[in-house]
């Protein structure tokens, strides 16, 4: 056993009926690291996820988390793990505070100490004033945080975040991001999926994709990257008549939106951005609009398998 | 953003018991912040209370009041064991939300979330038999036995409750939806409370229906609540009341965390 390691998982299979939702993934997840699975839906994350966390049994396969063996000493795992699943894990009838408490007392702190927790935690969270509300009432974001704060009622030697920011607005998600960071400055090593290629390439130090059940690619941001393309330059002509003149001025790789007006192509660098647009400019081609964003999951899944994902 | 994470050793792990109160504080919560749910559980029976006291209470018994004496002690059974089907609805709503993926991964007796429930619907027995019984007083139900009677009945009642509990447990483990859950209980408790001497003097029933709600746990319960609060209780009344739970728990208890395991 490699003692750097947080996570190391040896052909982890599971299915359902038929279905083969994880196919064999081999993981090695080093101890601190933020490391993120990319995937779109039903790509097997959340089972993943679950069997590293000891809440499914791996068909076949093995693995250590923090050192122990995922089937010989499963309790010792769930000691050293907390896991926030994709979705919320808490009562919606009771308050923020309420589930706090209850919680702390299930990890064996007294009434008083449970409280004390509970109040630490809300006030870090930035929820202290939502504290006497009951979930029901929260917002995404807000229940998001709960749910986190809900795992960190001990200290986690790896923190499992299931598609930690799916369905929150961009201020809520920062507000996430900035958790997720803070907890890794803490030394906690953290495993998120998701399925957006920036998420993973703002937070990640490793990045693992999967589809179907599988790894098709593994490696840091850069290296992805340099595999897919570090970005994708979006235009949008003020004439929609020039859509066709300036798709020619992109070259072959641009492609048009099929529902909007909107002209993307793949670039490696800014500078690579910067000459597109001052060619289009010597064209006489005004633009409404240019962005330069990271290539969509669906274009990282086109250039790792040349296969539009599932 | 700091997070405070505690770097000492974490507390001990809370013994059974001390869990098992952290779920029936849960449970107290939910009473508080929910009190709409005691609508539900007494709505039906607090209806047929009035229904059959008054529109078949006359051509049943003589008199409404006659036929109360009767069927006071019967629509508290009705009551705790349709009461039950909630208890399920509630496992199956917390599972099918995931909260129990977070209790399971704690370092707790790992039926200390099931204690919790049937703490938690001891106290909904309690408070809905409690409502049952004061409409029955109010409307001239008058237990023989008197406070003894009622405080000995209730306590068979909450066994009743507890036995008949882990059936919906079991369900709300196996079953998808809460919907279902309901579903499936109210389609065996309505039959099974109706073939039984909760409403009616069995004698006019046909003879295969007399042998079975004579065989019914329904009607055993029901006979041993109608002596208790009569003061007549023997203890073999008792005994073929305490059956059917104690047969119920035996089996259920241990299938429940066999299910809750293999999940
Ligand atoms: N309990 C289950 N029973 C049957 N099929 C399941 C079960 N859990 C997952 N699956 C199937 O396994 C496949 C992988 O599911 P999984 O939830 O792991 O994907 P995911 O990557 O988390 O997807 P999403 O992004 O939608 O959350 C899917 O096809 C899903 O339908
Ligand atoms: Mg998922």
């Amino acid at each position: 056993m490699q003692e750097d390691l947080a996570i190391r998982a040896r052909g982890l299979r599971r299915s359902f009926g038929d279905l083969r939702a994880v196919d064999g993934i081999d993981l090695d997840v080093p101890r601190g690291m933020i490391f993120a699975i990319l995937g779109p839906n039903g790509a097997g994350k959340t089972t993943l996820l679950r069997m590293l966390a000891t809440l499914t049994r791996p068909d076949a396969g093995s693995a250590q988390v923090m050192g122990h063996d995922l089937s010989e000493h499963p309790e010792k795992v769930r000691a050293a793990i907390a896991m926030t699943g994709q979705f919320a894990s808490l009562d919606e009838d009771l308050t923020g505070r309420e589930n706090l408490v209850m919680l702390a007392r299930l990890w064996g702190f007294g009434w008083r100490a449970a409280k004390a927790r509970a109040g630490e935690l809300l006030a870090a969270f930035d929820l202290a004033e939502a504290a006497r509300k009951q979930v029901k009432d929260y917002s995404g974001g807000m229940r998001r945080r709960l749910d986190i704060a809900a795992s960190l009622i001990v200290t986690p030697g790896v923190l499992f975040l299931d598609e930690p920011t799916t369905g929150l607005d961009p201020s809520a998600r920062a507000g996430v991001w900035r958790l997720i960071r803070g907890l890794s400055a803490e030394g906690v090593t953290i495993l998120l999926t998701t399925q957006y290629l920036e998420e993973a390439d703002q937070l990640a130090g490793r990045i693992a994709v999967i589809d179907h059940g599988r790894k098709i690619a593994e490696g840091t941001s850069r290296e992805l990257k340099a595999q897919t393309g570090s970005g994708v330059l979006h235009v949008t002509p003020l004439d929609p008549g020039n859509r066709a003149i300036a798709l020619g001025i992109l070259g072959e790789a641009a492609q048009a939106d099929p529902e909007g007006a909107r002209l993307s192509v793949p670039v490696t660098d800014d500078a690579e951005a910067a000459a597109h647009l001052a060619r289009l400019a010597e064209a006489g081609i005004r633009l409404a609009e240019f962005s330069l964003g990271a290539p969509s999951l669906d274009e990282v899944f086109f250039a790792l398998t040349g296969k539009e994902a599932a | 953003m700091s997070i405070p994470l505690p770097r000492g050793p974490r507390p001990a792990a809370p013994s059974p018991a001390s869990s098992a109160l952290t779920f029936a504080w849960r449970a107290v919560l939910k009473f508080r912040h929910v009190p709409e749910q005691l609508f539900d559980l007494v709505m039906t029976p607090i209806m047929f209370t009035l229904l059959f006291t008054f529109i078949f209470g006359g051509a049943l018994a003589g008199s409404s009041t006659a036929y109360l004496q009767w069927f006071i002690p019967g629509i508290l059974v009705q009551t705790t064991v349709f009461n039950t089907v909630y208890s399920g609805m509630g496992l199956s709503t917390d599972l099918s939300k995931g909260l129990f993926d977070r209790f399971r991964s704690l370092p707790i007796w790992s039926l200390a979330p099931f204690a919790g429930l049937m703490v938690g619907d001891m106290l909904r027995h309690s408070i809905a038999g409690a409502i049952i019984l004061g409409i029955g007083l109010a409307l001239g139900y008058r237990p023989e036995a008197g406070l003894t009677g009622i405080l000995a009945s209730f306590a068979l009642l909450l066994a009743i409750g507890f036995g008949w509990g882990w059936i919906f447990i079991v369900l709300g483990l196996v079953v998808r939806t809460p919907m279902t859950v309901m579903t499936l209980g109210f389609a065996v408790l309505f039959p099974v409370t109706f073939a039984s001497n909760i409403m009616v003097d069995p004698v006019t029933m046909p003879g295969w229906l007399q042998a079975f709600v004579a065989v019914n746990p329904v009607s055993l319960m029901t006979t041993a609540m109608r002596a208790l609060m009569a003061g007549t209780a023997t203890l073999g009344e008792i005994g073929l009341a305490l059956l059917g739970p104690a047969i119920l728990t035996a089996l259920l208890a241990p299938l429940t965390l066999a299910l809750y395991r293999r999940r």
